[in-house]
């Protein structure tokens, strides 16, 4: 038996779309010595990919999602296994035609053309749709189907080709060894590797892989049910394998496409079906293969009687058969994004799984360029496998997210949906007391933080017309206009916020200093006490993330930052620090954090403490221990939501205690307890505060977001050179804050975006930057102070002036907007008047 | 000519086979399930009988609720309706038990006024093989039975019994020398063996209308246990090996020996 090599710089395991993209451009990047293993035989092993129905649609409302699929297109295009069929997203109700206007948004915004379409006309190109059944549909030409399995075979032949790799199929892993914490070899049927890189690409048993090192890859197996009938004889009379648009029924969860004389129905309606990695059957159990699982009749049933309303000529024909039906297992991830990059748990420990043939050779290019220079092309930040929680990694938070997901897959999904399983897993002190307000809970990596308080809904007389109430269902769904309440009566009086989600870690021993200053772009030998908002970027200058960092002492330094992001900036941090002298700890569920702001805080402040708080004693820009009754609280002046005040940390323990403490001596001075709504988006729009993974991401510099200061430090850090080079360069785009003229629709109704909405010209046409990316809306939120709807987005320079008048594409129709700054000058408070009062 | 098939749901199992903890059954987990083959053809066959004199096609089996998924799949390619014989184990009953079963349904289904003229069984279930349930149905009936059936066509010439009231068929099935062909006065029972027709695939139109078939209930009885069985062993698997012929057209003279020692071709 043919054994595999003794070493290798990486062991590749999986021989799917993935692995076989990865080893490809591992190649491409100069990598030799690959070792690519696979348990199944090839050129179809078995797992996902020689089962996929292999079609692609381009437009997804993600952007991460379609920079990959577009990305994987053009590869599959260039290997020239990608024939172009068209496809239609057809609508049966008006709800969904609805969705498919946001659909059109989204092509828009990533500029790929699609059109919406009637009836008549999907039945003119799809003569078997009965178009009394449907109601419209989106239509987009550059749909197509690949051949996956193809394509794999071609790259991994490539890498071949070029003695960078060495195949080995019908070889399973049986274990890994981990040695200090680093990979150290992989143990297969055939033999040993030494080796200090694993990448797992092995789908839907990756997590049985990962877990031989003790590390999670927090994915299940989930079947997608399909079948597979024929022959069809208005299909078998035109060649070749696909002729006819693909046709999606996203109102019943189900796909039709054409695969030479049959017809393929795939359904996302059926229950959820989920295994164990450990469940599927091995290669010699199997009557398929593995992952084409015994099909269960009762879950597909109430598909056919739609689907054949949807087909009737084809489907109800007695003699075209149902000659294939599987339950096809595939990847499904709690959030739904794929899980590519670095395990935080297991250095050397790649993943690239949970991903769809339509990103395959996307995903394999971007995490061979991040394995080689350690940034991707394209930013996939929002795919980091560093970015789960320690119960997001549990197999019963995936099971809940995942079953709860599932039926989402064509459905319809507002940008503000909450998740209603695996709830109340992280509670701040203070919860009990705000679910006595009548606080609305949304969740943020596990924690339970208060949108808005239902006992402040007797603000909305106070402020009236101020609030901007929305009418329209779509518009107001998972909003309150008590956000809206709450933000006009913290800038009048005081707010008090809830912050026990930030990730907080501290960097400390003798190196810290070195160590913080080499990952930061501000300056941070500081004096102790200062805290410094700090964008932190990659070597390209793009960014990885913004955050503050307190110089607590000569040796240690604490960085907050926010729930969603957080542990993947723990992990960069903890990934740069030197060799010896500079530690991280992880101080999340030590500390709560609460936040005071507004004209009044200074007072309700000074009544609890002896400490002088005063404007000149307590700068912006400063923390320092104060007392306040028998706590000792960690009191930090800066702000987010543009106020006077302070961030307070305390104990967990302690939490409610000073949380009580303010909301005694702060009543005299209406202090109200105000949801994330504001901090999130009312407080930061009308300030012109950029958002990571919104507004700030790998791909836009510093100068192009209206971020870089007068002086760079003398320093090196990370991404210095680029930075230095961005900041002689003109930008290629400029981020602007734009407020909405009129949001009078053609019905009449008042509308307001939610975020994502394409910006074009006041002819309506498309506007693109010096990145070749379309303008579109990358937040959205009242700014009740100015009585306006504020957009952010990037435009072309040309079009960053202000006053310019564009117009924002909301459902299909043009609303005017105007360009209000053109740089980080807030429309509220633009002189900051407020912050240092 | 109304038909009756006696069908039973085993695992749908493609290579290796283990045994459940008491070794007298299929480990079943991840594995989906089926029809015997046997059957299968058992049910074309009475599709195309009952198409061929006119009348209905009732499929029975006895097991578990989930069995009646076997029931719907023989009705979505052409059989009328279903009866379940529910049994939360069948593992429990033995062959002898099963027939007594059957008669018993049979019996009672003719008091409520639907009778079967030609009753199909598979040759042997595809888990179990026990090869006996059709002859003892046919013992308890008292009617004829034929085994190792594989076509069946109606009428054909008259036997030596004459006719005996609800009509004859033409049965051929393989022998140990050649095919044999029997004129059969019905009512009788036939015991298929698969190869002689292909099983349909069914339509959509078939499964939806599956989906409504009526199935009627009975709650098995406490089986006698006769002639239970003791165990199933697994027969020692042989280590398999590959010998590469060589590569393109250098190849062909050997593959050409390898197809002249198999019998695929003649020398």
């Amino acid at each position: 038996m043919a054994s595999v090599p003794a070493q290798a710089s990486v062991v590749v395991v999986g021989a799917g779309i993935v692995g076989n993209s990865l080893v490809h451009h591992l190649a491409e990047l100069g990598w030799t010595d690959i070792v690519q293993i696979d348990k199944g035989p090839l050129p179809n092993p078995g797992g996902s990919t020689g089962h996929a129905s292999n079609f692609i649609f381009p437009v997804d409302h993600s952007r991460e999602i379609t920079d990959l699929t577009l990305d994987s297109m053009r590869q599959y295009k260039e290997l020239g296994v990608f024939t172009e069929s068209g496809g239609f997203e057809v609508a049966r109700t008006e709800e969904r035609m609805e969705e498919l206007r946001r659909r059109m948004a989204s092509a828009r915004a990533w500029g790929i053309e699609s059109s919406l379409v009637t009836p008549a006309e999907v039945a003119e190109k799809v003569p078997f749709v009965d178009p009394e059944a449907i109601l419209g549909a989106f239509w987009t030409p550059t749909v197509g189907v690949v051949d996956s399995v193809r394509a794999g075979t071609m790259m991994r032949e490539s890498a071949e080709a070029k003695g960078a790799l060495t195949v080995s199929p019908n070889t399973e892993v049986t274990g890994i060894d981990v040695r200090d914490g680093q990979i150290a070899a992989v143990y297969t049927t055939k033999g040993e590797v030494a080796t200090n890189r694993i990448l797992i690409a092995c789908g839907v048993w990756s997590p049985r892989i990962a877990a031989m090192a003790g590390a999670a890859i927090p994915l299940t197996p989930a079947v997608h049910q399909m079948i597979s009938v024929g022959p069809v004889p208005q299909l078998a009379e035109r060649p070749g394998e696909i002729s006819f648009p693909i046709v999606r029924d996203m109102d019943t969860f189900c796909y039709e496409r054409q695969h030479g004389s049959d017809m393929e129905i795939g359904s996302y309606a059926h229950r959820p079906i989920l295994h164990d990695p450990d469940e599927i059957p091995s290669i010699e159990a199997a009557k398929l293969s593995p992952t084409e699982m015994p099909f269960t009749e009762d879950d597909f049933d109430p598909q056919l009687e739609q689907a054949v309303e949807l087909m009737p000529e084809v489907l109800s024909n007695p003699d075209v058969e149902i000659r294939y039906a599987i339950n096809g297992l595939l990847s499904l991830t709690p959030d739904g994004a794929p899980i590519l990059g670095e395990s935080p748990q297991v250095k050397g420990l790649w993943s690239a799984a949970a991903v769809w043939v339509k990103e395959g050779p996307g995903v394999g290019r971007a995490v061979a360029e991040w394995m080689t220079h350690g940034l991707p092309e394209i930013d996939v930040q929002g795919a980091d496998i560093a970015r789960f929680h320690s119960h997001q990694r549990t197999r019963e938070h995936v099971r809940a997210r995942t079953s709860e997901a599932f039926n989402k897959t064509y459905g319809i999904v507002h940008p503000g949906e909450q998740w209603a399983s695996d709830r109340d897993v992280r509670r701040s002190p203070m919860w009990h007391r705000e679910a006595d307000l009548g606080a609305v809970f949304f969740e943020a990596g596990g924690w339970e933080r208060p949108q808005w308080y239902q006992s402040n809904a007797g603000l909305l007389e106070e402020f009236g017309d101020a609030v901007m109430d929305r009418s329209a269902e779509w518009d107001s769904r998972w909003w309150s206009p008590i956000i809206n309440a709450e933000h006009l009566a913290m800038r009048q009086r005081a707010g008090l916020v809830d912050l026990s989600s930030f990730v907080i870690f501290d960097i400390f021993g003798p190196a810290a200093l070195d160590a913080v200053q080499h990952i930061a772009l501000a300056q941070m030998d500081v004096a102790i006490g200062r805290v410094v908002y700090t964008p932190i970027l990659d070597e390209n200058g793009g960014f990885r993330s913004d955050l503050t960092i307190m110089r607590l002492a000569h040796d240690r330094f604490r960085v907050v930052t926010g729930a969603a992001h957080g542990m993947v900036d723990l992990k960069w941090f903890a990934d740069r620090l030197p060799d010896t002298g500079a530690q991280i700890a992880d101080l999340t569920s030590s500390w709560t954090t609460i936040g005071l702001w507004g004209p009044r805080a200074r007072d309700i402040l000074g009544g609890l403490t002896s400490s002088d708080v005063s404007h000149e004693a307590f700068k912006f820009g400063t923390a320092r221990t104060i007392e306040i009754g028998s706590l000792e609280v960690l009191a930090s002046r800066i702000s987010y939501v543009g106020d006077l005040g302070w961030e307070l940390y305390v104990p967990m323990e302690s939490g409610l205690k000073l949380w009580d403490a303010l909301m005694d001596t702060g009543h005299a001075h209406g202090l109200l307890p105000v949801g994330l709504g504001v901090y999130g988006t009312t407080g930061r729009i009308e300030k012109g505060y950029r958002a990571f993974g919104t507004e700030l991401d790998s791909e836009r510099s510093v100068v192009e977001v209206g971020m870089s200061r007068p002086k760079v430090k003398s320093q090196d850090f990370v991404g210095r050179a680029a930075h230095l080079r961005h900041r002689e360069e003109d930008p290629k785009t400029v981020l602007c804050s734009l407020t909405v003229d009129d949001h009078t629709s053609a019905g009449g109704e008042k509308r307001y975006m939610l975020g994502g909405e394409p910006i074009v010209s006041a002819d309506g046409d498309p506007l693109i930057d010096g990145h070749g990316r379309h303008s579109y809306v990358t937040s959205a939120g009242s700014a009740p102070s100015l009585g306006k709807h504020v957009l952010m987005a990037f435009l072309p320079p040309a079009e960053a002036v202000l006053g310019n008048r564009l117009q924002v594409v909301y459902m299909e129709e043009f609303y005017p907007v105007t360009v209000a700054s053109v740089d980080s000058t807030p429309l509220f408070d633009p002189d900051n008047e407020c912050i240092r009062r | 000519m109304n038909i009756l098939v006696c069908i039973k749901r085993v695992p749908d199992i493609a290579g290796s086979v283990t045994l459940d903890a008491t070794g007298t059954g299929i480990d079943e987990s991840g594995l989906g399930h089926t029809m015997s083959s046997h059957e299968e053809c058992a049910v074309e066959l009475a599709i195309q009988t009952a198409a061929q004199a006119g009348g209905t096609v009732t499929v029975l089996t006895l097991g578990p609720a989930e069995a009646v998924e076997q029931l719907r799949a023989a009705v979505a390619v052409g059989a009328n309706d279903g009866i379940l014989v529910e049994a939360a184990d069948p593992s429990v009953f033995a062959p002898e038990d099963i027939a007594q079963v059957i008669g018993d349904v049979i019996r009672d289904r003719a008091e409520a006024g639907q009778t079967f003229d030609l009753v199909l069984t598979g040759d042997d279930a595809a888990d179990t093989g026990d090869f006996q349930v059709g002859i003892r149905l046919a013992y308890d009936l008292g009617y004829p039975v034929l085994t190792n059936i594989q076509t069946i066509s109606v009428g054909g010439a008259a036997g030596g019994g004459g006719e005996r009231g609800s009509g004859r068929i033409e049965a051929r099935g393989i022998g140990p020398v050649g095919t044999e062909i029997f004129s059969l006065d019905l009512p009788a029972v036939v015991a298929v063996h698969e190869g002689g027709v292909d099983p349909r695939y069914p339509s959509i139109t078939g499964r939806m209308k599956a989906k409504k078939a009526q199935v009627v209930e009975y709650d098995a009885p406490v089986p006698g246990m006769g002639s239970p069985r003791l165990r199933l062993e697994l027969p020692e698997v042989k280590a398999s090996s590959v010998t590469i012929l060589g590569e393109g057209p250098e190849a062909a003279p050997a593959l050409v020996d390898v197809l002249e020692e198999i019998g695929v071709i003649r020398p």
